[in-house]
């Protein structure tokens, strides 16, 4: 007979070996999905993990993996604040749309002129669009009570319609032969987001990222707002005896994760993507989610996993090019991914007792 | 502008096929949150619901058959959530969220093959004369027998959480898990039965969407029922009469814009398609403020050690 029993202290050790579990186990069962698919297992494993760094074109791949791991570093780190403190904004994506549409907005109105402060300015309206989207779950919680899980996520379907009309209407390209989507921000040098050293992968997005994951380290580890997320999520009624203002912490929480899903939304859309269109946003927004739980809400584990996240993106890529496999296949690896970590985070907080209960 | 486009018998048809998934999804929520269960993937498990269905229909040639394997399909989703915050103790709005990732991943890769495919229809049940009564012929007996089945299941659900001790037991179990373990009820087998009768209402509600009101297969093509289902079961204070008029009332927006549409207003489409999601916000607004009806155990982690 096995039992549970809680451990009187989480296991650190199990909790940095958790995700290493997950990311094992969910190579062996989705090696065994695409192996169900008719793909050979190993070599789809090689080509998601080991192809992009050290294969034969890991010179183009590489600097992928900083921009496909940028926006979902930034975007975790947001999240992850408000999940440690038990405030859950599942609606980055929206926030990433109306980011980049503000900041795009921003350097649209400008064109054709050019100057540096241009981009400075896109910046700071994409952080200004994320927070303001995020305010309004955060406001409705803390003055009517209601749910920011349900208001946060039907905001992005808002988000969607908004960015649909963006792209049919006021921002459509007025050159673009009617086609949908907003001028390339590419070829508009001052708000362009370009590559800071050629051929690396490396933009202001990335930047943003690092220095959000030492802004949120320091935060949670030196400041007293960190130690009121932590003390919040992990002891709601020692929280309200040490002075925590809740209403405070939700306002920062979602607003920070809502402004940070701004930025990335608009490096992206001024980097990457380069356009407004109907289908800018790919979801970084929910795969931040699994990267942040991944990263066990820790900016350094998150930098990890967006990484690994972004690692899978490429890896996905270059199987679906290479060996047909579907690009669905990914999404559902790393839905597993998410799956084994919180299914294996059970030893972090219990460990296994064999043989039979005495009886009290 | 055409409003008179707009045949008001029906639009009051439409908005019953509209509401119906709703009611399956919100009445499985609802099962599961009076069990103390707050399942986040019901967007998850209504998509898988929407393919299995789909899939099903199609290669067997009968919907019925295909509204079945929608329960079976989301039911057994939503055994990985039962096994993943009931055994291995998770959080449940994590848990709930990883379901719903995984579902739409997986839908997609299941639904490859059906994009463009016609399933075959489900035939309307038939009410012989009265069928032809002007007005409410069309309106109340022109469906298909699903939709029925939805409706009695309200009834149903109704009936057994009101007058049944499995009912009773279902609700104590939600209050207090403690009480309830003390008094010697299976916690975790109850929150599990609940869970998988969320499951395979979610993935019936799905199949319905997939089945007869759109009726094909597109990738993501439940797009936010699951979750405006969620806030009809806060909407309807836990109450499945009050989940029914709810359901009515979003099916009502729904096939309201979809007519404004359809007629030509002057409000750009995209702005038309986001009013549902903008109404379920200020609705769950409006009635936030009571949250006594909720199951005090909601969310909470049940282990017996504790």
């Amino acid at each position: 007979m096995i039992r549970l029993e809680k451990r009187p202290q989480p296991s650190q050790a199990f909790s940095w070996a958790t995700p290493l579990l997950a990311v094992l186990a969910t190579m062996f069962f989705g090696g065994l999905l695409f192996a169900a698919l008719g793909k050979d297992p190993v070599s789809s494993i090689i080509t998601i993990f080991w192809e992009p760094l050290f294969g034969s074109n890991a010179f183009y791949y590489r600097p992928q993996l900083l921009i496909k791991g940028a926006p979902l570093v930034l975007i975790a780190i947001g999240l992850s604040l408000g999940f440690k403190a038990g405030i859950w904004n599942i609606g980055a994506e929206g926030q990433y749309i109306i980011g980049a549409i503000f900041g795009a907005a921003v350097g649209l109105a400008f064109y054709p002129a050019q100057s540096v402060f241009i981009f400075p300015l896109m910046i700071l309206a994409g952080a200004l669009g994320g927070w303001l989207w995020a305010m309004i779950p955060a406001v409705l919680k803390v003055k009517f009570g209601t749910n920011e899980i349900l208001v946060s996520l039907m905001l992005v379907y808002v988000a969607e319609q908004f960015l649909a009309s963006m792209a049919l209407g006021v921002l459509k390209n007025p050159e673009g032969f009617g086609f949908p989507g907003s001028r390339n921000l590419q070829q508009y040098a001052s708000a362009h987001n370009g590559e800071l050293i050629a051929g690396s992968g490396m933009h202001w997005g990335v930047v943003a990222a690092f220095i959000a994951v030492i802004f949120a380290y320091v935060l949670l580890a030196r400041h007293r707002l960190g130690f009121a997320i932590r003390v919040t999520g992990e002891a709601p009624r020692a929280a309200k005896f040490s002075g925590v203002n809740p209403t405070r912490l939700v306002l920062f929480c979602m607003g920070t994760s809502g402004l940070l899903a701004g930025l990335a939304g608009m490096f992206e859309v001024a980097g990457p993507a380069g356009q407004i269109t109907i289908d800018f946003n790919v979801g970084y927004g929910f795969t931040a989610i699994i990267v942040a739980f991944l990263g066990r809400l820790h900016p350094i584990g998150i930098l990890l996993a967006g990484g690994l996240m972004a690692l899978t993106y490429i890896g996905g890529d270059i199987a679906q090019s290479q060996l047909g496999l579907p690009a669905a296949a990914i999404q559902v690896f790393q839905g597993m991914l998410l799956f084994f970590l919180l299914a294996f985070d059970l030893f972090t907080n219990y460990r296994l007792r064999f043989g039979h209960r005495e009886v009290a | 502008m055409d409003l008179s486009s707009i045949n008001p018998v029906l639009f009051v048809a439409g908005f019953l096929v509209a509401a119906t998934p709703l009611i399956f999804a919100a009445l499985g929520e609802l099962v599961a949150e009076k069990s103390g269960v707050l399942n986040l993937g019901v967007e998850g498990m209504m998509i898988i619901g929407a393919i299995c269905g789909f899939a099903t229909a199609v290669e067997t040639g009968s919907p019925l058959l295909g509204f079945a394997a929608a329960a079976v399909g989301g039911a057994a989703l939503s055994l990985l959530f039962a096994f993943l915050t009931q055994i291995t103790l998770a959080n449940q709005v994590a848990s709930g969220l990883a379901l719903t990732l995984f579902g739409l991943g997986f839908s997609a890769l299941l639904g490859q093959s059906y994009v463009g495919v016609k399933p075959p229809r489900l035939a309307e049940v038939n009410f012989g004369p009265l069928h032809d009564i002007p007005v409410l012929g069309p309106i109340l007996f022109s469906h298909d027998i699903v939709l029925y089945f939805g409706f009695a299941l309200v009834v149903v659900v109704w009936a057994v959480l009101k007058y049944t001790r499995a009912g009773l037991i279902l609700r104590a179990v939600g209050e207090s898990h403690d009480a309830a373990h003390a008094l010697g009820f299976r916690v975790v087998r109850i929150r599990t039965l609940a869970i998988m009768f969320g499951g395979a209402c979610a993935g019936l509600g799905g199949a319905y969407i997939s089945l007869i009101r759109v009726p094909q297969w597109t990738e993501g093509m439940t797009a936010g029922v699951g979750w405006i289902a969620l806030a009809l079961v806060v909407f309807a204070s836990w109450k499945p009469w009050r989940l029914l008029l709810g359901a009515y009332l979003f099916g009502g927006i729904t096939q309201l814009q979809l007519n404004l549409q359809g007629a030509g207003v002057a409000i750009p489409v995209e702005y038309l398609a986001m009013s549902p999601y903008i109404i379920t916000i200020l609705v769950l607004v409006v009635l936030s403020a009571d949250k006594s009806a909720a199951p005090a155990s909601l969310g909470r982690t049940f282990h017996a050690s504790s």
